[in-house]
């Protein structure tokens, strides 16, 4: 499984999709990964941000309009029909909590809830998410009051460098809510679609726990 | 990733004129996108399906069980039918990637999944199945978790699904629906070895639908379960994996469906391990000496001649966990 993050958020200095040669397979896309992840009208587009090249090309990719909400709030929002969720979320919302690790289905640190089930907003198309509710990291907190699962985290030091700790998180509201939680056991293999790399397993295993009210 | 058109769907109908126009179904999207994003698919339209009425499990007359296209695996695997009936099925479905994943992934998705080969997923490297007649870099490359098992000089990747394993051995039967109606295909001749088209994976017609699987009615009492095998315990694919199912009356086994995953181009159905026990007292020597068959013919590459001992061993341990010790 590929574990190589993905470059990604406006890189403009990408290769123009519209050059004077036949783009080559490679840069073809190279070009498409670019574009596909900057792109949204009805917010980012006409607002300077692109350089005329991609906003071009993104004017001319097959977009669509969709409403969304997220943490409660309502967005309607166009999209490259490319754009994934979680690109959706970081580099058109601003909600930066969610992360990028693979990209890929592999690692689980993009996991939010949709419609209230766990799932990967990396392999989630943006433009299937008509009418859902989302819900991130920055959605989960009641006000100050932070939710169980984030000050169990806390209480039980369950991260080091805390890259994969928001989708740990909402996977685990998610596996405390589908009942799996029986035991250690079952909480480790439940968590299993979070990868740590700084290894604090046993003590994400605790956290849950904790927050399911089994410590 | 290559632009795309997006429409959505919400009648069979609507779905297969789309799929007619060369529309590219959507269900999960949890192997296409992935695909779409590594280069190594790219269609121009994409098709959602995910709101047709595919989605209900229900038991068919004579004790069967029909599994709608778009039931998810998570619900697939905890629907109380598919536990009481086929464990297997279950345990399959709960065993296979995370629970993210199977939330979003569907039982029509799953069976149609591509290899996991890494040649196949490098857009840079050779790769038959991706780019037909571009060589192997499998066959001499590194290709441990390849297969032993239906490969050809064209392609020797595996099949990764695990509940096709479960859908193999219990030979369940795959509903289509196309421009001409209705068909069922036999799980076996479902999927297809790669011979020299390793590109065509499945016996699907372009723009064919799959409406559901049916597994067909077993004689009571049924026991069953699945076995995987991996580099880790959860959240990776299988390096060898089990499918078992037994009915024992009187003492003798009367039935046996067994097949293997992680081993073959497709899953793999052992008749010689199930003929071995048909009408035998079940017992740890008969396992053993069953699961001995489970590599005939097995064709190891440079790196993964440890799965042919590691097949025959996660089967008889298969066998005796759902058999029992006698
Ligand atoms: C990190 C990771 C780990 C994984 N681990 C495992 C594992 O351990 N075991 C395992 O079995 N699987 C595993 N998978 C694969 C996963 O189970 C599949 O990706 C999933 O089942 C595909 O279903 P989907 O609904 O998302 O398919 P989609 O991506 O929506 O579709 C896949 C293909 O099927 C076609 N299709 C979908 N539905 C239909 C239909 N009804 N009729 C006709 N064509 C259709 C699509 O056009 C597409 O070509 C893993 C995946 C990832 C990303
Ligand atoms: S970013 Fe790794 S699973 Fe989504
Ligand atoms: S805390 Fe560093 S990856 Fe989990």
């Amino acid at each position: 499984m590929p574990t190589e993050p993905v470059p990604q958020g406006p890189t403009p200095a990408t290769a123009a999709p519209e050059g004077p040669t036949a783009p080559t397979r490679r840069t073809f896309i190279a070009t498409g990964t670019a574009v596909g992840t900057t792109v949204v009208a009805g917010g980012v587009l006409g607002t300077g941000l692109l350089p005329g090249s991609e906003a071009a090309a993104a004017a001319s990719a097959p977009s669509s309009r969709l409403s969304l909400t997220v943490n409660g709030t309502r967005h309607t929002v166009t999209v490259d029909n490319r754009t994934s969720l979680l690109d959706l979320l970081r580099e058109h919302l601003g909600l930066t909590g969610s992360k990028k690790g693979c990209d890929a289905g592999a690692c689980g640190a993009c996991t939010v809830l949709v419609d209230g089930r766990r799932q990967n907003a990396c392999l989630t198309l943006a433009v299937r998410m008509e009418g859902a509710e989302v819900t991130t990291i920055e959605g989960l907190a009641d006000g100050d009051q932070l939710h169980a699962l984030q000050q169990a985290f806390i209480d039980q030091d369950a991260f080091q460098c805390g890259y994969c700790t928001p989708g740990q998180i909402l996977s685990g509201v998610a596996c405390i809510q589908e009942g799996h939680t029986r035991s250690p056991e079952e909480i480790a293999e439940w968590m299993s679609g979070n990868i740590c790399r700084c290894g604090c397993y046993p003590k994400i295993v605790s956290a849950v726990q904790q927050a399911a009210g089994k410590k | 990733m290559h632009p795309f058109t997006y429409t959505r769907v919400s009648s069979t109908r609507d779905a297969l004129a789309a799929g007619r126009r060369g529309g590219r179904y959507i269900a999960g999207g949890t192997t296409l996108v992935d695909l779409m994003r590594e280069g190594v698919e790219h269609p121009a339209t994409i098709v959602d399906i995910s709101g047709l009425p595919l989605d209900e499990v229900r038991a068919t007359e004579r004790g069967g069980l029909r599994i709608g296209a778009l039931v998810s695996m998570a619900q697939a695997a905890a629907h109380p039918k598919v536990r009481a009936l086929f464990p297997v099925i279950s345990q399959a479905l709960e065993l296979s990637a995370s629970a993210q994943l199977r939330n979003m992934a569907t039982i029509g998705g799953n069976i149609m999944q591509r290899t996991r080969c890494t040649y196949f997923r490098d857009v840079t490297a050779a790769c038959n199945k991706r780019d037909p007649g571009s060589g192997c870099a499998a066959r001499d490359g590194f290709n441990r978790t390849h297969a032993i098992l239906g490969a050809s000089t064209a392609c020797v990747a595996t099949h990764p699904s695990d509940v096709s394993v479960a859908f193999a051995a219990l030979q369940a039967q795959v509903h289509l629906l196309g421009p001409d109606g209705e068909r069922r295909l036999s799980f076996a001749d479902f999927l297809l070895r790669p011979g020299t088209t390793p590109q065509r994976e499945q016996a699907l017609h372009p723009g064919e639908l799959i409406t559901a699987v049916e597994i067909p009615a077993l004689p009571r009492p049924l026991a069953s379960g699945y076995l995987k095998v991996r580099d880790r315990q959860s959240y990776e694919f299988a390096l060898t994996s089990a499918a078992v199912a037994l009915h024992v009356r009187g003492g003798i086994i009367r039935e046996a469906k067994v097949a293997a995953g992680g081993v073959g181009t497709v899953p793999w159905k052992l008749p010689a391990v199930e003929d071995h026990l048909i009408g035998e007292r079940p017992s740890d020597a008969l396992w053993k000496a069953a699961a001995k068959k489970a590599a005939d013919g097995a064709r190891p590459l440079a790196h993964n001649r440890f799965k042919v001992e590691l097949l025959q061993r996660t089967v008889e341990r298969q066998l005796r966990t759902v058999g029992g010790h006698a």
